[in-house]
């Protein structure tokens, strides 16, 4: 099942992807993400767990490890009140579900969930929690698995 | 018919339709793609390379190595020369350790008002004081951008800020920046336009504009725009960009508007951010005496040639603090040299700092030199996140090039103004 790994608001690039690794690969960064403000956060965070977060997630750096390094880590998706507005290009174009949702205020840290990414809905402790719809041209994205598999897609069409 | 907003017309056209409604998502050509040593060839080329195809238009990218310039460290160093290849065998207008992209972007000619343009860092808003609707994305997105020529976007509401009045003596746009980071907070931008206005931003410099601009990525929002004026085209015109007057660049009157703020630029104070975030804005005369070790003019928002000037204009005649370190990492090579030429540089190699090197440095904190635990550092710089400049418990105070000037001397948090009187007519 998976788990909630929970933050407040205001999470930026630096925390997400610490400057002094950016010169590194990912396995360094995502090494050390969310290190400043949860130490265990890449040693316990497991394959399909969840991030839920407050308000402006991804505040900062146009850097996209910081959205490499959840999805490194087995990052499922990233559930916040709102997006720094490049941190959420970059999610998507990674292929990192990133979901706005404004009832998410009462979501605990550790509590087991699963989400529904065709319904926008998270399921948290047997309660349904309805999460806003991802825009549709950033669904096709997300259903490629990012920009770059969606780009060799079109390039593909267009030449057939 | 209503008016449109300057935002609406800049995408328009880049779009090729006759009009865009906020709210509606777009796909628009790109004019010109800005890409640095970081997030640039040693991340896009291996996608352009998966993809299996070339650059759209290698006149219409621009190339600047900033964030591992000196090439202080071994990883550093190779990416320097990773991205020196790049360029010469993708043959793009490359700017090797000349400064900082935002910075040298327009000094080099490369931006004009109207143009749409993508940046691959977070403070390509600065390229909106030139009328351009310059915005930042991360390395995959530029990738497709460098791909296609083509990359889609939202159509924003404008949120108007205008600053009414005139700024008085020791108060510059930094401090309209802190102040609006601290009223707004720093999702206050909402990834919308942001639009200056009113008489206090029409008397600005261009550089001055520029950091208003670049520090619409802390209010959150996609672009800070500036509609250009006669202020806008003598710049661009010294610097050979071939821009052409265009009246029609600006917000119309009675364009709909998501949000219209107006404040009283007569009535700031100079202002000081406390750690660890932009938006912990306050009056310097409210800020704690603390004491500090190290005061920090860098970065593209706070040591350009305007900085500098103002900078010594406080330090002139003055010595630092005992025990403190004053660091000075002038914003561009061409900036630094013209600071030079006018006795600048002197004053701060007079006051015993330490000159760096023209690139992001200790902001970025990406090589060598970082802040050491417990230090205390009053910086020129945007960002005040914790860890960023160096270890996490080392504090970073935000402030105006002037206001860190005045610190450094007085060793703890210390208005400005207090040193005016020693201002030399420029």
């Amino acid at each position: 099942m998976a788990r909630i790994f929970r933050f407040g608001d205001n999470v930026d690039t630096d925390q997400l992807a610490p400057g002094q690794y950016m010169r590194a690969g990912i396995e360094t960064i995502a090494a050390h993400c969310l290190e400043s403000v949860r130490p265990d956060f890449a040693s316990s965070v497991r394959q399909g767990d969840i991030v839920v977060a407050g308000r402006n997630f991804g505040a900062g750096s146009s850097r996209e490890q910081a959205a490499e390094a959840l999805k490194h880590l087995g990052v499922a998706a990233v559930i916040a009140e709102s997006f720094a507005g490049i941190f959420y290009r970059n999610a998507i174009n990674l292929g990192l579900p990133a979901i706005v949702g404004s009832k998410i205020e009462a979501v605990e840290d550790g509590a087991e969930c699963e989400l529904d990414l065709e319904t926008s809905a998270l399921t948290v402790e047997d309660e349904e929690i309805a999460l806003e719809p991802i825009p549709d041209n950033l669904k096709v994205l997300l259903k490629d698995g990012g920009l770059v598999p969606h780009l060799k897609k079109r390039f593909a069409e267009a030449q057939s | 018919m209503t008016g449109t907003t300057l935002a609406q017309k800049i995408i328009a056209r880049a779009a090729g339709r006759q009009n865009v409604t906020p709210g509606e998502v777009v796909t628009v050509g790109v004019d010109l793609a800005m890409i640095h040593d970081s997030g640039g060839p040693r991340r896009v080329e291996p996608i352009l390379r998966e993809l299996g195809v070339g650059l759209w238009d290698a006149s219409k990218v621009v190339l600047i190595s900033d964030h591992f310039v000196p090439g202080d460290t071994e990883e550093g160093a190779r990416i320097l020369d990773l991205t020196r290849d790049w360029a010469s065998k993708r043959g793009v207008a490359f700017h090797d350790g000349q400064g900082i992209c935002h910075v040298v972007l327009p000094e080099r000619g490369h931006l004009k008002p109207g143009m749409l343009v993508v940046g691959g860092d977070s403070h390509s808003p600065t390229g909106g004081a030139f009328g351009a609707y310059m915005f930042g994305v991360g390395a995959t997105e530029m990738a497709g951008v460098l791909a296609t020529g083509e990359i889609w976007l939202k159509v924003p509401e404008t949120i108007l800020i205008e600053w009414s009045k005139q700024l008085r003596p020791g108060v510059v746009a930094k401090d309209i920046m802190l102040a609006l980071c601290g009223r707004l907070g720093m999702d206050g931008g909402r990834y919308q336009a942001v639009e200056y206005t009113g008489d206090a931003i029409a008397a600005l410099s261009m550089q001055e504009r520029m950091t208003l601009s670049n520090m619409a990525a802390e209010l959150g929002a996609q672009v800070g725009l500036i509609a250009p004026d006669a202020t806008t085209y003598a710049f661009l015109d010294a610097a050979g960009s071939g821009a052409v007057e265009d009246a029609s660049l600006r917000t119309d009157r009675d364009a709909s508007l998501g949000e219209h703020h107006v404040f009283n630029a007569a009535e700031l104070a100079p202002q000081v951010a406390a750690p660890h975030s932009p938006a912990n804005a306050m009056a310097v005369e409210d800020a704690p005496r603390i004491s500090l070790d190290i005061a920090y003019i860098g970065a593209c928002t706070g040591a350009k040639y305007e900085d500098l000037k103002n900078a010594a204009a406080i330090l002139r005649g003055h010595s630092l603090a005992p025990g403190m370190t004053l660091l000075i990492a002038p914003s561009s090579k061409r900036d630094q040299d013209r600071a030079k030429k006018e006795g600048i540089m002197r004053v701060f190699e007079e006051a015993g700092a330490r000159i760096l090197p023209n690139a992001c440095g200790i902001c970025a904190g990406y090589g060598a030199d970082r802040l050491a635990a417990e230090s205390r550092c009053i910086s020129s710089t945007a960002r005040n996140f914790k860890g960023r400049m160096g270890d996490p418990t080392a504090e970073v105070w935000l402030a105006s090039p002037l206001t860190v000037a005045a610190s450094a001397i007085a060793g703890e948090i210390a208005d400005p103004r207090d040193y005016l009187h020693r201002r030399e007519v420029a």
